[in-house]
């Protein structure tokens, strides 16, 4: 009888994995309650490290080419689909879905990125334009990152949520800090592992378990934080107070389906800013 | 010394204003197709033969440079061995062009290359920043040339480039060529450090290569190796260009040596291919162009050996300096 | 003295010593067959089918069935991943689509391995996501497909023409039958082999060999719903003229005779840079080539001596060499033709100069040129010549600059070189080309919609609209 050597599951802060600077873990259990892991607890301390490696991250991110954009996403998909059974597993202990089940939540999380790549060099050819303005002018909108979006995925979904809160932030060239679902947070910890092998570069995304209410204000209202995506809180009127102090951009919970295999436009758009250019035409 | 007077290259008397309306009336630079030039020529392939000649002129083009604020009279000796004899198994290796140091290790430096024939070059004018007065630079020049320097490394005033002040650079630059006078009456040989990195934007570097170019310089240098970005392969690029269109325009040569950053014989022998497709075989001299590099010696030897043993070497198949 | 040493790349590609048809997911047996060659060396590469009628009958009711009973009944999304997967597998056998097309082509390996191939790539990874996102595209929610395309391609960038052509195809759920052009089949033929190892379903893409007869017959197919193709004006008379009155829906990518126009605030290095590049990339075997310098008056002298040294550091040779510029000629009829209309140009009076190249024994070659001091009367300013040659033209003012450039029945492209930005804005909604290049020249991207006015065609490949030509608007 062979001895599996078990996961210690830690934070995924710049592209590497620390346990939290606070020391903490918390207990996550199966779905009938029997031990499975002691996952590291984010402190405010870590959400503050993820910030600047995320701040860090987004010129080089949304500097790229969104065509190079396009390749490391298809890329995360490709891991995924690599580590299918890793995650299944992951999801079945924890939810207790069936084997069907598990695979089609994973199935519904690779097309997922699939989807969010294929947007990657598309966007400004739906979404900008050229402004036909009355005046020899070049006049054109085009559509530009945020910059760093702070998001607390769904508590409740154990991996096509958190997929579909993270992809269509970081497609067009944002930099994200996301907090996991407390009790559901394994697959996510474990998907920084895809990520870092997906030629992501480091602090795109940012991956903090532990509990929403200890740590979303601290995330929210951070004024380093450009954007925020307040899906899985249990507090959603007071962090939008919140937000107001700096006038980020807000997503709102249950503003997006986030359990299909296919993101939406919208939300990738809610995340970016239209710039127009003026420039005068004549010889 | 200039073959043709400034007076007569810009079309008038050299004030402020006239430097100004000549260096803004040169052709812009275009970034992305100067990049795209460099990227190209960096493409070139060269194997064998042709890479084994790179490889020697590579390190002939060199200034083997120690410029640290900790050098010390036997450092400096230790590298000077080093270029005489760069590789004690093959002594057949061709030498540096030049030694380059600080003004006060010069004498040092004389005495250890004694009759071998590499130069020794001094940076001076208040090396790496430039920021003091001009009487100070001008000493540092002086003590230098004194020493022995046979070439001088000076750096531009960036701060009165950027200002728009393009007059006090050119008055600074003419000042050190008249202190690198010897006795004798020759001249130490000088090279004008543009630093590159500081001026930012191609046009800048287009308009203080052709303002060094005015003032005197014999060489146009990129960088002094001590700030953030150093040479690269489209700013040498551009500085060819500029000293080829010079040519052109004045029928005097003047050099190009790139620094700092240049740690590879791959990369070393990229720029001997811009050279020649940019500038022309005239250039691939070293009296018309330098390498300013420290440990690209190191990777030059190895890959020297590499094409004789036909295996990949080591650090500890070359010596230290 | 610092020559080159010869840098030869590896011989990574082999092909079979004679090939059928790609249809419905298998090869037929060679038949008819003719021989492709190297044109550097002359040597033959293998024996090419020549497709019939019956071969073409056979690979659209492939296309059709394909269409009906599989590619039609997938999701967007399923679509989609079969084209990345294509994409990937183009990327994996990169070094060998490269060797394969220069080596059939004559055009140099650097061209192949750094632009070619990692274009066309780009170019199915760009449709594989549209492929789900159709309701995007412009033609409102729920567009159809048109059912089976013919596509024509022609021989300066085999693959590459290939790839804008599937791709969109693919992606908006159309099957197609695809003809190579006669001298250039081999990478088209390697790339049914990448279609059997992405697992496409059969029928979905067909290749049919064989000239400008099988062409034709595939084009007036009955059965066929779109025709794409890329190719001379000449060509693209016929084939408009053939569809005329039928249902089905065309694009047209042709010829052109583009002017690259150089203002005296030009960045003048670059420029040099980006006319040399505009007309001797690829051997000027370019629709959208930078064939006239409209160079403005003042600057002509200086801006002629910078564009002769340039052109004397121009390597032309081998074009499995890594170091090679400038390749072989695709065909000895195109090397005639060129050599005539060069003749004729000096009978007008222009001034040819040429870099002294070392010609190789055998071969089809041509040694870059400019025909200084032509007019807009001469032929060579006129007439598409598709080869390594210059027409130089002066102008005055930028007026002038627009009626030269505009004075021409093609459309296809057009350069401005000038540093300042309302001058070049202003020229840029004046000139009449579909594809307008402003300090640069013969930039390529699969987001960015390519296509020309007039006589260079009609239709625009790539970006979104590129996709609609492949979808009917939902009504």
């Amino acid at each position: 009888m062979r001895l599996d050597v078990k996961k210690t599951y830690k934070l995924f802060i710049g592209g590497k994995f620390p346990r939290s600077e606070s020391g903490r873990v918390y207990k996550v259990n199966d779905h009938k309650g029997n031990h499975l892991a002691n996952v590291a607890l984010a402190s405010r301390k870590d959400v503050r490290d993820s910030v600047v490696a995320a701040r860090a991250a987004q010129p080089g991110w949304a500097g790229a080419t969104a065509y190079n954009r396009g390749q490391v996403l298809y890329r995360i998909a490709e891991m995924l689909e690599g580590r299918r059974e890793q995650f299944v597993q992951e999801i079945r202990e924890l939810t207790g879905k069936s084997d069907r089940q598990a695979n089609q939540e994973v199935d519904a999380a690779i097309d997922s990125w699939v989807w969010h790549a294929g947007w990657s060099d598309k966007i400004d050819s739906v979404a900008g334009s050229m402004n036909p303005v009355a005046g020899p002018f070049f006049n054109i909108s085009t559509n530009q990152p945020t910059g760093v979006v702070g998001a607390l995925a769904p508590q409740d979904s154990v991996l096509v949520g958190f997929v579909n809160t993270i992809a269509p932030a970081i497609v067009s060239g944002n930099t994200v800090v996301v907090v996991t679902s407390e009790k559901l947070s394994l697959p996510a910890l474990s998907f920084g592992e895809v990520l870092a092998t997906s030629d992501l570069p480091g602090g795109v995304v940012n991956i903090l378990s532990g509990k929403e209410a200890e740590l979303s204000s601290w995330l929210i209202s951070h004024m380093d934080v450009n954007a925020v995506d307040l899906e899985g809180t249990s507090n959603p009127v007071e962090l939008e107070i919140e937000a107001a102090q700096t006038i980020k951009r807000v997503i709102r919970p249950s503003s997006y389906s986030r359990t299909g295999s296919k993101g939406s436009l919208q939300h990738i758009l809610d995340l970016m800013e239209v710039k127009t250019v003026w420039h005068p035409k004549g010889h | 010394m200039q073959a043709k007077d400034p007076e007569q290259i810009i079309g008038g008397k050299v004030t402020n204003a006239s430097l100004r309306r000549w260096l803004h009336s040169l052709p812009g630079v275009d970034k992305v197709g100067l990049e795209q030039r460099a990227a190209n020529l960096a493409t070139r392939s060269i194997k064998t033969e042709s890479k084994a000649w790179a490889l020697d002129m590579a390190i002939k083009m060199m200034d083997l440079t120690t410029l640290e604020g900790a050098d010390t009279p036997r450092r400096v000796q230790s590298l000077c061995l080093k270029a005489i004899t760069p590789d004690p198994d093959d002594l057949a290796t061709p030498s540096p062009a030049a030694i380059c140091v600080y003004g006060d290790m010069v004498k040092t430096a004389k005495e250890t290359i004694g009759k071998n024939k590499i130069y020794v070059a001094a940076v001076a004018t208040a090396f790496p920043s430039g920021r003091a007065s001009l009487k100070v630079k001008l000493q540092d020049t002086k003590d230098a040339v004194a020493a022995g320097a046979d070439e001088i490394d000076m750096v531009i005033d960036r701060g009165a480039f950027l200002a728009g002040n393009y007059l006090e650079v050119y008055k600074q630059i003419q000042a050190v060529k008249e202190a690198c006078q010897r006795k004798d009456g020759s001249y130490a040989h000088l090279k004008v450090i543009l630093e590159t990195g500081e001026l930012q934007t191609y046009d800048n570097i287009r308009r203080a290569s052709y303002l060094g170019m005015l003032a005197g310089g014999d060489f146009i240098k990129t960088s002094t190796g001590k700030v953030s970005v150093n040479a690269t392969l489209p700013t040498t690029l551009l500085m060819l260009q500029a000293v080829r269109d010079w040519y052109d325009e004045t029928g005097t040569q003047i050099g190009v040596k790139p620094a700092g950053g240049i740690r590879t014989a791959k990369d070393a022998i990229k720029y001997l291919v811009v050279v020649k497709e940019i500038a022309g075989e005239k250039w691939l001299d070293p009296n018309y162009f330098r390498f300013g590099a420290s440990s690209l010696l190191n990777d030059v030897l190895m890959q020297r050996k590499k094409l004789k043993t036909k295996t990949y070497l080591g650090p500890d198949y070359v010596s230290v300096d | 003295m610092f020559d080159y040493s010869p840098a030869p790349e590896a011989k990574l590609a082999s092909f079979e010593s004679s090939y059928g048809h790609f249809i419905g997911g298998k090869f037929t047996k060679p038949a008819k067959t003719y021989q492709t060659i190297n044109p550097a060396t002359e040597e033959a590469l293998a024996d090419i089918s020549h497709g019939t009628t019956k071969d073409v009958d056979l690979a659209v009711k492939a296309a059709r069935g394909a269409y009906e009973k599989t590619w039609s009944k997938l999701s967007g999304a399923e679509r989609g991943k079969y084209l990345f997967r294509i994409a990937r597998i183009i990327q994996e056998r990169a070094r060998e689509l490269a060797v394969a097309e220069t080596l059939n082509n004559g055009k140099p390996i650097k061209e192949t391995r750094d632009f070619d191939i990692p274009t066309s790539a780009a170019w199915f990874f760009y449709y594989a996501g549209w492929a789900d996102k159709l309701d995007y595209a412009g033609l409102g929610a729920n567009p159809q497909a048109h059912g089976v395309a013919a596509q024509v391609i022609p021989w300066n960038f085999p693959f590459m023409m290939l790839a804008w052509k599937v791709a969109p195809a693919l992606a908006a759920g159309n099957t197609v039958v695809l003809k190579p052009a006669e001298t250039t089949p081999l990478t088209a033929l390697l790339f049914a082999e990448i279609c059997q190892q992405a697992e496409l379903p059969d029928g979905v893409v067909n290749i049919v060999t064989g000239f400008g007869d099988t062409g034709a017959a595939l084009v007036g197919h009955k059965d066929v719903n779109k025709v794409a193709f890329t190719g001379s004006t000449e060509v693209g008379r016929i084939i408009a003229k053939q569809i005329a009155g039928s249902n089905k829906k065309v694009t047209l990518e042709l010829g052109g005779k583009a002017a690259n126009i150089v203002f005296d605030d030009a960045p003048i290095d670059q420029a040099v840079e980006g006319v040399v590049n505009g007309i001797f990339f690829n051997q000027g075997h370019v629709c959208c080539a930078g064939s006239r310098l409209l160079i403005q008056e003042s600057i002509h002298d200086e801006f002629i001596r910078k564009l002769k040294r340039r052109m004397d550091s121009l390597r032309l040779g081998d074009p499995m060499d890594k170091n090679t510029d400038v390749g072989a000629i695709n065909s000895k009829a195109q090397l005639d033709k060129i050599n005539g209309l060069v003749k004729q140009g000096v009978k007008e009076g222009g001034e040819l100069w040429q870099p002294t190249c070392k010609i190789p024994r055998n071969g089809f070659w041509y040694a870059p040129a400019i025909i200084d001091g032509v007019s807009p009367a001469n032929t060579v300013a006129r007439e598409e010549i598709f080869g390594p040659v210059l027409s130089v033209i002066t102008f005055r003012t930028p007026a002038e600059a627009v009626t030269k450039a505009n004075n021409t029945p093609y459309g296809l492209s057009a350069g401005i070189w000038t540093e300042k930005g309302s001058k070049m804005l202003k020229l840029a909604d004046q000139l009449n080309a579909g594809v307008i290049w402003s300090n640069t020249f013969n930039q390529f991207d699969p987001t960015s919609p390519f296509g020309g006015f007039k006589e260079s065609g009609y239709g625009r490949e790539g970006g979104r609209q590129g996709l609609q030509a492949y979808l009917k608007g939902g009504n």
